[in-house]
């Protein structure tokens, strides 16, 4: 079972698992291949590193200058070597070109049986969209042993998606689909990162990959990941929390990206034209369905627009609970 | 004497050279004597050198510790922003063709000065004004991109980005200029038996730098006029707000910047070929593998931009091609190490402190460009890409060979620019704290690239702070390293010993005049029947 969100935290902090010395644990299909050719690679620099440096170190003791009067080699070119330290070194490198081709190519081609999922980037928020209509920000939800396909696209800049645990990433880019996908080998949480830079929040662009045995992923596509007996302010804190509203509204009245929402009900809020208006339920309502209709004094117009995601059923939970900050 | 200055002997210090010939401010402003170009080209990239390093400080300061140290994330996304640009656009492009190119070229050749000294002084002036112009864009339009500008973020940003492409450009146009001018020299005045095979090697790096220049520039010159059009017209061209393609402009951007990545090292293989050749008193080994494995990266170099965009969604067959060629490029610097290699071979080395620097030239240089072996597979790019590990290569390149091989030139040509000798034991001790703090920084950040941290990152997992942390104490290290190293070069400037023309038995023609120079270079135009490697002992 997986838990409803209440209380997920703002941005995730599940720690990456570390696997070998270098690479994170290996968990999707695509993983040991892209681990093998890092082995190969790996094994062909410290070769070259050790020769090169090897034979610099040896050479440095040797030949150390005794007295000024030291001759030295007049010996100045000799073509076999350069055509041998040319020849190695480009079978070497076209053998890595290969082995990285086939890894790249594998994560390239989606199995025709991949189940799709929507990601949308946006600063800087993941937000993913189930073929039902479930909408899930913050946290991907996959189920184990099934081939997963996601076509990205972004709402603003460009922002790149990467599970460093499955060894993929691709760029999220704004008027464009672009696809990866991975079939995770093991349930447990990851971390998802945003690897295009895209501003302040940038390092905070984080999700969870829940991987889940495909029997819960099932149950949890039903429900649509929610729990609607909850008290509404209950609900909303949950909402709150799923949405990042947090990353840009403090409740403790310390200003961020956008105002604090500390005593905010029924307060008068002065908008950007001078208008005075009264933050009451109507206002709220638009302010979080679309905030840029009246926009705060002393702030940008950067708050997303919610109207395509949250119901009203949502927006009314938020709504008690952000009445309840005073 | 290999390269002999006709009959006359050398004399070891002229009483009237470059530098007190004239005096005042304007025999410096107004001057067209190569050498003095050099220095102040010197002294404006060191300056920058040193702002971008002080970026660089507060930056590692800053990933001390995850979320807020010193500064919030607004402001280290400039200082990054600021640390890049500065590094690249005003001190890695055009300080050592700038600085060590304009002092030693012409005097290499046996000319008394480049072919045309006034547009040599212009591009002084470009570089000034594009310099000030790319600052001060960055700082009053806040830029926060990146060095790389990428569409459309800096679209949010407003002209900002339109004026530091212009401000970049001017300085384009500076390296043009010199390009233009070292390639003119280099065809038309070198002096009576200075054949293209005499040429020294750090000679043939800085042509096929010029070529690269030339070449790439003019694209960059495009992009701006590009975005322009999209800004003032509302044309759509990148932005895809207005219906652009914003893979379009990284297009546009690498095919100019990475071109640029070998205008920055190719100078500083030059360099190494000099230092090592004349510290191990050996004639250099694979002369002419050297020479043209220089112009065969400036020409692979060109078909290679499509590597810093495998996943960001180019097609998978241009991905595939670029991962080939990228590989290609890696065969002729390869080459060059090997030849370095071969030349200790039998030397007679001296650990003098422009050799220390070459020596970490070969260790760092050898992991960059091993490690970017890793970066060019495809599928091993997937992972590593856009992460520390990035951010490691290319400070191993960057950084450990160009910036190396840049100090390592200004400790090898010092005396011959100042007429001084520096502190050999402080040199040391600066080249010692500089490889160990750089190791420590940036090794470092290979394994927290390789385990998922991405770069540009403010915040960070817990778990990768013990790194950040060593990483950190290393940047001290460094810097600390390059304080002594300038109180070392500029104490000499007062109490260092005299400067012998020749203080290393070089053979190239640098070493056969005064040091410092007269304004002329030579008192009697050089006849030059041997080549600059050539160390045997009937020409001792
Ligand atoms: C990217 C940052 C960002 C996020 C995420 C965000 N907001 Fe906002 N919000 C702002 C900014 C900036 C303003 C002020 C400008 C404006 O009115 O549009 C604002 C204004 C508001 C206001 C009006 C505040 C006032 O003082 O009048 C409310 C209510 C609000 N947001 C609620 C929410 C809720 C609920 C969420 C989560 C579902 C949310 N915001 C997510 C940035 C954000
Ligand atoms: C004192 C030595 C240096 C230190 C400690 C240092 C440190 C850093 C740090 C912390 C970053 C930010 C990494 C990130 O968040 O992605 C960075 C980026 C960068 N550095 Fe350095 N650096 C040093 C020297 C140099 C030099 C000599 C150059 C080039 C000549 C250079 C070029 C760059 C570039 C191009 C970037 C990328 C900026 C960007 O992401 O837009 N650095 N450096
Ligand atoms: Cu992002």
């Amino acid at each position: 079972m997986i838990a409803p969100d209440t209380a997920a935290p703002v941005a995730s902090q599940e720690p990456i698992h570390q696997g070998s010395f270098w690479l994170p644990k290996a968990v999707s299909t695509l993983a040991p291949g892209v681990d093998n050719a890092w082995n190969i690679v790996m094994w062909v620099c410290v070769f070259f590193f050790v020769l090169v440096i090897g034979t610099m170190l040896y050479f440095m003791w040797k030949y150390k200058r005794r007295s000024e009067n030291d001759v030295t080699s007049n010996i100045d070119h000799s073509a076999r070597l350069e055509i041998a330290w040319t020849l190695l070194p480009l079978i070497i490198v076209m053998a890595l070109f290969f082995v990285g081709l086939t890894g790249f190519m594998n994560s390239a081609v989606a199995p025709s049986d991949s189940f799709e999922i929507q990601v949308t980037g946006e600063r800087w928020l993941w937000t993913f969209i189930y073929p039902n209509g479930t909408i899930s920000p913050t946290k991907l939800i996959v189920p184990k042993g099934k081939p997963v396909r996601m076509v990205m696209s972004s709402k603003d800049v460009i922002h790149s998606f990467f599970v460093p645990e499955f060894r993929i990433k691709r760029d999220v880019i704004p008027g464009q689909y672009t696809s990866i996908w991975f079939e995770a080998t093991e349930a447990g949480k990851y971390t998802l990162e945003c690897t295009e830079y895209c501003g302040q929040g940038h390092s905070d662009m984080l999700a969870t990959v829940e991987v889940v045995e495909p029997e819960a992923f099932k149950q949890w596509l039903e429900s649509g990941g929610e729990d609607k007996n909850m008290p509404p302010a209950k609900r909303g804190e949950g909402l709150f929390a799923k949405w990042q509203c947090g990353t840009c509204h403090s409740l403790d009245g310390s200003r961020k990206v956008g105002p604090s929402l500390k005593g905010l009900f029924n307060r008068d809020e002065t908008m950007n034209d001078g208008k005075v208006v009264k933050a009451d339920e109507n206002y709220l309502r638009e302010s979080i369905l679309v905030s840029n209709a009246k926009v705060v004094k002393g702030y940008e117009p950067v708050m997303p627009l919610f109207k395509d995601t949250l119901k009203d059923d949502q927006v009314d939970a938020l709504i008690a609970y952000i009445k309840e900050q005073k | 004497m290999a390269q002999a200055v006709a009959d006359s002997p050398i004399p070891e210090q002229s009483g009237t050279n470059y530098i007190n010939a004239q005096k005042g401010i304007l025999s410096w402003l107004l001057t067209v004597d190569h050498k003095r170009i050099g220095l102040m080209y010197l002294a404006s990239t060191i300056i920058a050198f040193a702002l971008g390093g002080f970026f660089a400080l507060m930056l590692r300061l800053e990933l001390l510790t995850p979320k807020r140290t010193i500064m919030d994330a607004a402001t280290y996304n400039q200082a990054f922003t600021l640390h890049g640009a500065v590094m690249v656009f005003l001190f890695i492009i055009p300080a050592v063709p700038g600085a060590i190119g304009n002092f030693v070229l012409p005097i290499m050749l046996g000319a008394k000065d480049v072919a045309f000294p006034k547009l040599n002084l212009l591009s002084l002036y470009l570089y000034w004004t594009g310099a000030l112009f790319t600052l001060s864009s960055l700082v009053t339009g806040g830029l926060d991109t990146g060095w790389t500008f990428y569409v459309p973020y800096s679209a949010t940003t407003g002209g900002a980005v339109v004026k530091v492409t212009l401000g970049v450009f001017i300085l384009g146009f500076s390296s043009i200029l010199t390009g233009l001018n070292f390639i003119v020299t280099v065809h038309k005045l070198r002096a009576p038996g200075v054949s293209w095979f005499r040429l020294p090697l750090l000679v043939w790096a800085l042509y096929a730098t010029s070529v690269v220049q030339i070449l790439a520039t003019p694209v960059l010159g495009i992009t701006l006029v590009l975005l322009m059009m999209e800004r003032v017209l509302h044309i759509g061209i990148f932005d895809p707000a207005l219906g652009g393609d914003p893979v379009l402009f990284q297009h546009f951007f690498w095919f100019y910047s990475h071109p640029a990545v070998y205008i920055m090292i190719l100078p500083g293989m030059g360099i190494i070929s000099e230092i090592i050749s004349v510290h191990a008193k050996r004639r250099i080994f694979g002369y002419k593998a050297i020479a043209f494995s220089s112009m065969a990266i400036a020409l692979i170099g060109f078909l290679v931009w499509g590597h810093h965009m495998f996943v960001a969604g180019q097609s998978h067959m241009a991905a595939t091609i670029f991962s080939f060629l990228t590989f290609l490029v890696a065969i002729p610097s390869g080459v060059k190490v090997f030849n370095w290699l071969l030349t200790l071979w039998r030397g007679s080395i001296k650990y003098t402190t422009p050799m220390l620097f070459a020596l970490s030239f070969m260790f760092l240089f050898t992991i960059g460009g091993l490690t970017g072996l890793f970066c060019g597979m495809l599928s091993v790019d997937m992972h590593i890409h856009d992460t520390y590990f990035v951010v490691a290569h290319f400070h191993y390149v960057m950084m450990g060979g160009t910036v190396i091989a840049f100090v390592g030139g200004l400790h090898h040509w010092w005396p011959k620019m100042t007429g001084k000798m520096y502190g050999e034991k402080l040199g040391a001790l600066s080249c010692a704290l500089v490889f160990i703090g750089f190791n420590a920084t940036f090794f470092t950040q290979f394994i927290l690239g390789s385990r998922g941290m991405p770069r540009r990152y403010y915040n960070y997992l817990d778990q990768f702070q013990p790194l950040h942390q060593f990483s950190t104490v290393g940047s001290w290290v460094i810097g600390l390293g390059f304080i002594v190293m300038a109180y070392n070069l500029l104490a000499s400037l007062t109490s260092g010993a005299r400067a012998p023309a020749n203080p290393w038995g070089g053979k190239s023609l640098e070493w056969q005049t005064a040091s410092p120079p007269i304004t002329e270079n030579f008192e009697v135009t050089p006849k030059v029947t041997h080549g600059p490697y050539d160390f045997s002992p009937e020409h001792q």
